[in-house]
């Protein structure tokens, strides 16, 4: 434990018997009401030992550690508080995000394909509801179409359709999802690729809706 | 003897708020990061109730955090006298 008397931030002698204070009565050093520099100024070492006890180092950077602590611990919390803003930003960047979607309304008829256009097992690409969006149509019988964001639903890297196996495949990570359903059955993907909602018109095939899922 | 005025806290006391406060802001931090990610699950996949309630909320914590950060620049400058 170290020894209180040799902290210059304590400025009282708790000890009468020292040399100094012989024939002195109380307890009180006689620069007690001296002016000194504030205690909270003074740079003391860990050891408490004064400075030319010190090694070189600790001499030649002196450094006032229970300040430093403090400063670092004070910087982290606005740094903390920072973060926290950046992410309150992100919830109004959805919320923005979301209201210019719902402006946008639903989007409109596209016409994909004609029936004959596609074989049984085979699928094509189309872009729905706007030129940035791909998708793909994939006939899985004569009669049954089905259609999705071709945009794995865990990084966005395009998914291959493998009909043969039942699956999209989403190559950069191994994803896979049904291919009736858009349902992830493996890898890192948790929510369904986006559904296009198709309507058939005579012998032509057109997409009508997109529907977003979580599950 | 019992003063009027108002003792600033000593260093050391104030390194013992910043402790405590930085544990509240770590613990609201955490929390908002994983409304973020909910919140981003939710809409990218057509729920859309969850938006406005959320983006409330970390507002609220937010202000909360600033709240605290405040007063510790409120305590510094009664150290400093200002």
């Amino acid at each position: 434990m170290a020894d209180v008397r040799q902290d210059p931030r304590s400025p009282i002698d708790a000890a009468i018997n020292t040399p100094g204070r012989e024939g002195l009565t109380g307890t009180a050093p006689a620069n007690l009401y001296a002016p000194s520099l504030d205690r909270e100024q003074v740079t003391i070492a860990p050891d408490f030992a004064p400075v030319e006890m010190q090694p070189a180092w600790r001499q030649d950077f002196p450094i006032d550690w229970p300040q430093d602590v403090y400063v670092e611990r004070r910087d982290f919390m606005k740094f903390m508080v920072l973060t926290s803003a950046a992410f309150t930003l992100g919830q109004l960047w959805i919320a923005a995000q979301n209201w210019y979607r719902k402006r946008s309304g639903r989007p409109g008829i596209q016409r994909i394909a004609a029936v004959d256009d596609l074989d049984v097992g085979h699928a094509i690409g189309f872009t729905y509801p706007n030129p940035h969006e791909r998708c793909l149509l994939v006939r899985l019988t004569t009669t049954d179409f089905v259609a999705f964001g071709q945009e794995c639903t865990h990084l966005s890297c395009a998914v291959i359709p493998r009909p043969a196996e039942g699956a999209f495949y989403c190559p950069c990570h191994e994803g896979r999802f049904d291919i009736r359903t858009g349902v992830p059955t493996a890898g890192p993907p948790r929510r369904p690729l986006t559904r296009i909602v198709l309507e058939m018109r005579e012998r032509d095939i057109y997409a009508v809706d997109v529907e977003e899922r979580t599950t | 003897m019992i003063s009027g005025t108002k003792r600033p806290f000593s260093r050391e006391q104030r390194a013992i708020i910043v402790y405590g406060m930085l544990f509240f802001v770590l613990i609201i931090v955490i929390l908002q990061l994983w409304l973020l990610t909910a919140t981003m699950n939710a809409w990218l996949g057509g729920d859309e109730s969850i938006v406005w309630p959320a983006a409330a909320a970390s507002a609220a914590c937010l202000a909360l955090n600033v709240g605290l950060f405040r007063y510790l620049v409120r305590i510094e400058r009664t150290r400093s006298g200002v």
